[in-house]
C-alpha cells in the first residue's frame, strides 16, 4: 500500500516574516509532482519546512505521513521515516569522506532505531552497493574517498545529492533545483538518474525552473506557488505552459496573491 | 604500615641538596645540576619572556606545592594507566616511568646487538656516560632558556634515552610511557633521542595519570637530535588528567638531508605550556610538525612553536589543529625564523581552530622573521565555529545531532591525521578525540 505525505494548511514563517500562507499538497508514493513558481514565492521554504529545518517555523497546519503528524520531529527523525531533501545549496563537510558519511546515513535510515556507537551496516556490502550505484550514475569511484563536497564543482555537488538519494532510497524525495547550475550533459545524467531511481516506492517533489528534468520525469501533477500559496494545480502541460509563457498569466488569474507578492518585494527593498 | 616517602622540595636549596644525595651521579652531572639550580633561582627573579608568556596566567601555579619522591612510592608500583597506545601495537622496545622513576624497560635482542640503546636516562648515565654527557642539554634544549628549562635541568630524573647508530634502521616503533600515580608528585622526565647518520626510528611517547583527580606537575624536556640523512618520527601524546600542570621545552635539530616528523597530541592537563623548536641546521633538512589539541572544561593549553631555518634548501611544514569546548582556552604563537644564509627555504605554518562553545577561546598568532631574500614562506590561522547548517545537513540524512557534531570535529582533525603515516597513532588520536567528545562514555 502506498504511503501519503500530506501537507494541510501549512503556514511557515522565517523570523518574524510569514512566508507560507496555507499550503495544501498531497504526495503519494509513486507520484511525481512538479513545484514551480517565481523566485521568492516560497518553494525552498516549503522544502526546508518539510525537512524540519528549525529556522522555518510552522505556525499553523500539519505535515503528516500516512496520518501521523510529523510537525514536531527533527530532521534526523524525518529522514529516518523516509524523507529526503536534495538541497539547492549542499554544504561542505571537510575531513569527512563521502563513503563514511553515507555509510552512517544509510545505517541510520535503514535501521531507524540505531543509536550512536551501535554497529553500522556491513562494510563489504556497503562498498559494493556504493560502487555499483556510482557506476550507474556515471560517477568516478574516486569521489567516495573525497571529503564531502570539499572542492566539488557546483555540478558535482548536485550529483552527490543524487547519489545520496540513490543510496538512501527515501519514500519521499524533495529535489530543490537539483537541475540548476549543471551543464546540459550533467542535467541529462541527473534526470536519467532520477528516472531510474523513482518508481512505485518513491513520491517525488521536483522544484525547478527548467524543463529538462521534467522531460525525463514526467510529472503527474504540476503546482504553481505564488506568494506562499499553491494557487494552481494541473498536469504536465501546465509545467510546459509556464516554461513557454512565464508567470504573467498566473498573476492575472490570482490578483490577490500577485498583490501580496509585490508588497513583499517592496518590503524587501525598503 | 607504609613508610612515608621523604618529600623533596623543588624550590629550596635544602630540597635540591637532598635531591642530589639520592642521585649518585658523576661529578660533571652533579655540577651541571648545581649550575642549573643556581640559574633557576636567578631566573625566577626575572620576568619570563613576554612574547612567549604574556598571554598565560601563571598566578594559579604554585611551584612549592609539588615535590619529588626519592623512590617510587608503593602506591605507584601497582598503578595501572589507561594507556592509549601500549597495547595496540608491537614495539621494538619500550620504557615506562612512574612518578619520575623507571619501572620497566625492554629492547629486542637484535636491536641491542645492532648497538641500539633504548633505556631510561638514569641508567644511560651509568652505562653510556660519554654519549649522555655529549648530548644532554648541550645543543637542543639549553638550561638557560628560561626558568622552566633551568628547573628541569636541575631536577630531571627519568626519561627515555634512545640512541640509534649509523645507518641502522628500526622498523618497529619504540614506546615510552610516562605516568603519574601519586598526588602532588612532580615528573621531570627527559626524552633524549640521538639518531646517527642515516639512522631511522619511530618513537611513540605518551603521558598518563593513574587517577582521575590527583594534582601533579610535569616539568619536562624533549631533545631530538637527527644527524645527516637520518629520519625520525616522534609522537608525543599528552594525556594527563585535568589536574596536572605541564611545562615542556622541546627541541628537534635536523642535519643535512635529515628528516623529522613530529606529532604533538595535547588532550590532557589542567594547564600546559609547550615550547617547541624545530631547527633545520643542515642543507636539505626537513621537518613536518603536526599538532592535535583538544581542550574541554576549564583546560588551558598553550603552545609556542618556532621553525628555525638555519641552512639553505630547508623545508618545514607545520599544521596545528585545535578544538576548544566549554570554558577552555587555547593559545598558539608560532614563528618562522629564516636566517640570512637559509636561501631557498620553503616554510609553511598553519593553525586552524574550531570553537564549540561561546565561552571557549582561542588565540592564534602566526609570525614570520625572514632575513634571507629568496624564500617561500606561507602562514595563516583560521578560527571558526561548527556551522549549524552542516549539522542540519547531516541530520537531514538521518545522522543525529551528536553524531554529526562528532563527525564534524573528527573531520576537522582529519587533515592532520592524514599527514600521520603511523596507523596506530592515527587511530589512537582519533579515538582519544572521540572519547573526549563524550562518545563511548
Ligand atoms: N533563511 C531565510 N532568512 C530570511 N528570509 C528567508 C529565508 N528563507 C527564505 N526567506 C524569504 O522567504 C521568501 C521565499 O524564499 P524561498 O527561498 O522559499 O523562495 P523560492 O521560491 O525557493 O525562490 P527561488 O526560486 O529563488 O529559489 C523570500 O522572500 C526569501 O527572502
Ligand atoms: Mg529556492
Amino acid at each position: 500500500m502506498s504511503l501519503k505525505l500530506k501537507i494541510e494548511n501549512l503556514h511557515v514563517r522565517v523570523g518574524e516574516t510569514p512566508i507560507l500562507k496555507g499550503v495544501n499538497l498531497e504526495i503519494a508514493q509513486g507520484e511525481i509532482h512538479a513545484l514551480m513558481g517565481p523566485n521568492g514565492s516560497g518553494k525552498s521554504t516549503l522544502a526546508y519546512a518539510l525537512m524540519g529545518h528549525p529556522k522555518y517555523e510552522i505556525t499553523e497546519g500539519t505535515i503528516s505521513i500516512d496520518g501521523t503528524n510529523i510537525n514536531d520531529l527533527d530532521p534526523c527523525e524525518r529522514a529516518r521515516l523516509g524523507m529526503f531533501l536534495a538541497f539547492q545549496y549542499p554544504v561542505t563537510i571537510p575531513g569527512v569522506k563521502v563513503a563514511d558519511f553515507l555509510r552512517l546515513a544509510v545505517s541510520n535510515v535503514r535501521h531507524p532505531e540505531r543509536k550512536e556507537g551501535e554497529s553500522l551496516i556491513s562494510m563489504r556490502e556497503f562498498r559494493t552497493e556504493l560502487r555499483e550505484t556510482m557506476k550507474q550514475l556515471n560517477m568516478d569511484a574516486e569521489f567516495a574517498r573525497r571529503y564531502l563536497n570539499d572542492g566539488f564543482s557546483g555540478g558535482e555537488k548536485k550529483r552527490m545529492e543524487i547519489l545520496q538519494l540513490a543510496m538512501l532510497k527515501p519514500k519521499f524525495a524533495l529535489l530543490d533545483e537539483t537541475d540548476s547550475g549543471l551543464d546540459s550533459d550533467a542535467v541529462r545524467v541527473v534526470s536519467e538518474g532520477l528516472a531510474k531511481l523513482s518508481g512505485p516506492e518513491m513520491g517525488v517533489l521536483i522544484i525547478t525552473h527548467h524543463e529538462r528534468l521534467l522531460e525525463y520525469n514526467k510529472p503527474d501533477f504540476t503546482h504553481v506557488m505564488l506568494a506562499g500559496k499553491i494557487v494552481e494545480t494541473g498536469d504536465a502541460s501546465l509545467a510546459h505552459e509556464l516554461h513557454a509563457h512565464g508567470y504573467a498569466e498566473v498573476r492575472k488569474r490570482h490578483p490577490e496573491e500577485a498583490a501580496q507578492e509585490e508588497e513583499q518585494q517592496q518590503e524587501a527593498t525598503v | 604500615m607504609q613508610t612515608a616517602m621523604p618529600h623533596i622540595s623543588m624550590t629550596t636549596l635544602d630540597g635540591f641538596e637532598s635531591f642530589l644525595e639520592t642521585r649518585h651521579e658523576p661529578d660533571w652531572l652533579t655540577q651541571r645540576r648545581r649550575d642549573a639550580f643556581a640559574l633557576y633561582q636567578s631566573l625566577c627573579e626575572v620576568e619570563l619572556e613576554p612574547e612567549e608568556y604574556r598571554r598565560i596566567d601563571l598566578r594559579l601555579f604554585r611551584p612549592d606545592s609539588y615535590h619529588l619522591v626519592s623512590q617510587q612510592p608503593e602506591s605507584g608500583q601497582a598503578s595501572r594507566f589507561s594507556t592509549l597506545m601500549e597495547h595496540r601495537g608491537e614495539f621494538g622496545g619500550s620504557v615506562a616511568h612512574t612518578d619520575g622513576h623507571p619501572v620497566k624497560s625492554h629492547l629486542e635482542p637484535e636491536l641491542l646487538e645492532q648497538g641500539v640503546i633504548c633505556c631510561d636516562l638514569g641508567e644511560a648515565v651509568c652505562k653510556h656516560e660519554e654519549l649522555v654527557k655529549e648530548y644532554l642539554m648541550t645543543r637542543a634544549v639549553l638550561p638557560d632558556a628560561d626558568r622552566f628549562a633551568a628547573w628541569h635541568a636541575a631536577f630531571w630524573t627519568g626519561g627515555l634515552f634512545l640512541y640509534v647508530p649509523r645507518h641502522t634502521s628500526i622498523e618497529k616503533p619504540l614506546h615510552s610511557l610516562i605516568g603519574l600515580a601519586t598526588a602532588k608528585v612532580a615528573d621531570c622526565s627527559h626524552t633524549l633521542v640521538v639518531l646517527e647518520e642515516g639512522a631511522e626510528a619511530t618513537l611513540l611517547e605518551e603521558t598518563a595519570s593513574a587517577n582521575e583527580k590527583d594534582a601533579g606537575l610535569h616539568v619536562g624536556a624533549v631533545e631530538l637530535i637527527v644527524a645527516s640523512e637520518a629520519k625520525l618520527r616522534y609522537v608525543q601524546l599528552q594525556n594527563w588528567n585535568e589536574s596536572v600542570f605541564h611545562f615542556a621545552h622541546q627541541c628537534g635539530r635536523v642535519q643535512r638531508d635529515g628528516s623529522l616528523q613530529w606529532t604533538v597530541g595535547s588532550l590532557g592537563s589542567k594547564f600546559s605550556h609547550i615550547h617547541q623548536d624545530v631547527m633545520l641546521d643542515g642543507k636539505g633538512a626537513e621537518a613536518q610538525v603536526n599538532g592535535v589539541a583538544f581542550a574541554t572544561g576549564r583546560q588551558k593549553l598553550s603552545f609556542y612553536t618556532s621553525q628555525w631555518h638555519k641552512a639553505a634548501h630547508t623545508h618545514s611544514d607545520l599544521l596545528y589543529k585545535e578544538v576548544v569546548r566549554d570554558r577552555s582556552r587555547m593559545i598558539w604563537r608560532g614563528i618562522i625564523d629564516v636566517a640570512a644564509e637559509a636561501q631557498k627555504t620553503d616554510s609553511y605554518q598553519r593553525n586552524d581552530s574550531l570553537i564549540l562553545s561561546n565561552d571557549a577561546r582561542v588565540d592564534a598568532i602566526p609570525g614570520l622573521k625572514i632575513e634571507a631574500d629568496d624564500v617561500r614562506c606561507t602562514h595563516g590561522a583560521t578560527a571558526g565555529q561548527v556551522d549549524e547548517e552542516q549539522i542540519l545537513y547531516c541530520m537531514s540524512r538521518g545522522i543525529s545531532r551528536d553524531e554529526a557534531m562528532h563527525m564534524i570535529v573528527n573531520g576537522f582533525f582529519q587533515q592532520v591525521f592524514d599527514r600521520i603515516p603511523v596507523e596506530i597513532v592515527r587511530e589512537t588520536l582519533s579515538q582519544s578525540v572521540q572519547t573526549k567528545l563524550g562518545f563511548n562514555n
